[in-house]
């Protein structure tokens, strides 16, 4: 997968990982949405090996997805222009394009 | 049901009036996790991995982190604009300059503007600053707050006695993974003559979790 750029328009695979057991840090709500790339934060260690004690794999980019809350929430109530930023590690991140074939 | 008459009541001898809510302590029962904490802390010990002066020494420093800190921080880049765009672009360095070694933590800092209102949650857990700030406050880990901050902010904001006008955007971050995030208040209006150290006492934990805008005096 190459890397995303800030402003990258990104949809949040909304598979689940194989359980049990299992350790995830992208949240049941934010599965299958999508966002843009806000920032790159760098790329850190997984945290679904580490959670299982599995230290010194490679590292993954995390990346902030700014996402609407409407786009979330389809009945969300607060004002129309309001968004959620969310870090989110790119194994988790799909580009609209690849998803269209 | 008769009940038997009492020539004294059961009372606190040397202090009748003596019943604030102590909490209970909460070392009565070996959990799981208490038993696994004394029996990886002891083989460590042990194995002279690390010693106990210096599990202390942690907890002493974790105990040292507290909201001034990040008051602190906020106040000056209210009275001095290079450091706090020093602040919004190398957290890490900025806050190094007061004297902060925030050691492995990847630091945010979300600017309070007239168009967005920030807010921190961590919806899986409870990530929160600790290297400045030190603890986070109970509400921070309930369930309650970490659920309905993501979706319904306002409303929840509101419980708090925020009202955020609705061209202003309520922006959510939520910490889920790396960062962690330190808000940096809007400097509440008619504060202009106040000092750098007359600011630090307006400046709240809550307000830095940005649940709360910062008020003048």
């Amino acid at each position: 997968m190459t890397g995303f750029t800030k402003g990258s328009l990104v949809r949040v695979k909304s598979h689940f990982p194989p359980s049990p057991p299992a350790h995830c840090r992208t949240p049941f709500y934010i599965r299958g949405c999508v966002g843009k790339i806000e920032r790159i934060c760098g790329a850190f260690e997984n945290p679904e090996e580490l959670a299982f004690g599995r230290l010194g794999g490679d590292k993954k980019v995390l990346y902030r997805v700014r996402f609407s809350q409407s786009d979330i929430w389809p009945d969300y109530e607060g004002a129309k222009n309001d968004q959620i930023d969310i870090e989110l590690y790119e194994f988790w991140l799909e580009t609209l394009e690849e998803e269209r074939k | 049901m008769t009940t038997e008459p009492h020539d004294h009541e059961p009372m606190h001898e040397y202090d009748p009036h003596h019943h604030h809510p102590h909490r209970d302590d909460q070392d009565d029962t070996m959990t799981y996790y208490r038993i696994m904490e004394s029996a990886v802390r002891e083989l460590l010990i042990e194995k002279r991995l690390i010693n106990a002066d210096q599990i202390r020494d942690q907890i002493e420093k974790m105990d040292a982190r507290i909201p001034a800190n990040g008051a602190k921080i906020v106040a000056r880049a209210w009275s001095d604009m290079d450091f706090k765009n020093r602040l919004i672009n190398d957290p890490k360095s900025a806050v190094a300059e007061l004297g902060h070694d925030i050691g492995p933590l990847n630091l945010i800092v979300l600017e309070n503007t007239d168009s967005v209102h920030n807010v921190v949650v961590c919806t899986l857990c409870s990530c929160y600053p600790r290297w400045i700030l030190g603890l986070p406050p109970d509400w921070y880990k309930s369930r309650e707050y970490r659920s309905r901050v993501v979706r319904e902010p306002r409303k929840v904001l509101e419980e708090f006695g925020t009202l955020i006008d609705d061209q202003r955007e309520v922006r959510v971050h939520d910490s889920t993974a790396d960062m962690r995030y330190l808000v940096l208040p809007k400097r509440p209006e008619g504060t202009d003559e106040l000092s750098e150290e007359d600011l630090v006492s307006l400046i709240g934990r809550d307000a830095l979790i940005g649940v709360v805008e910062v008020k003048a005096p």
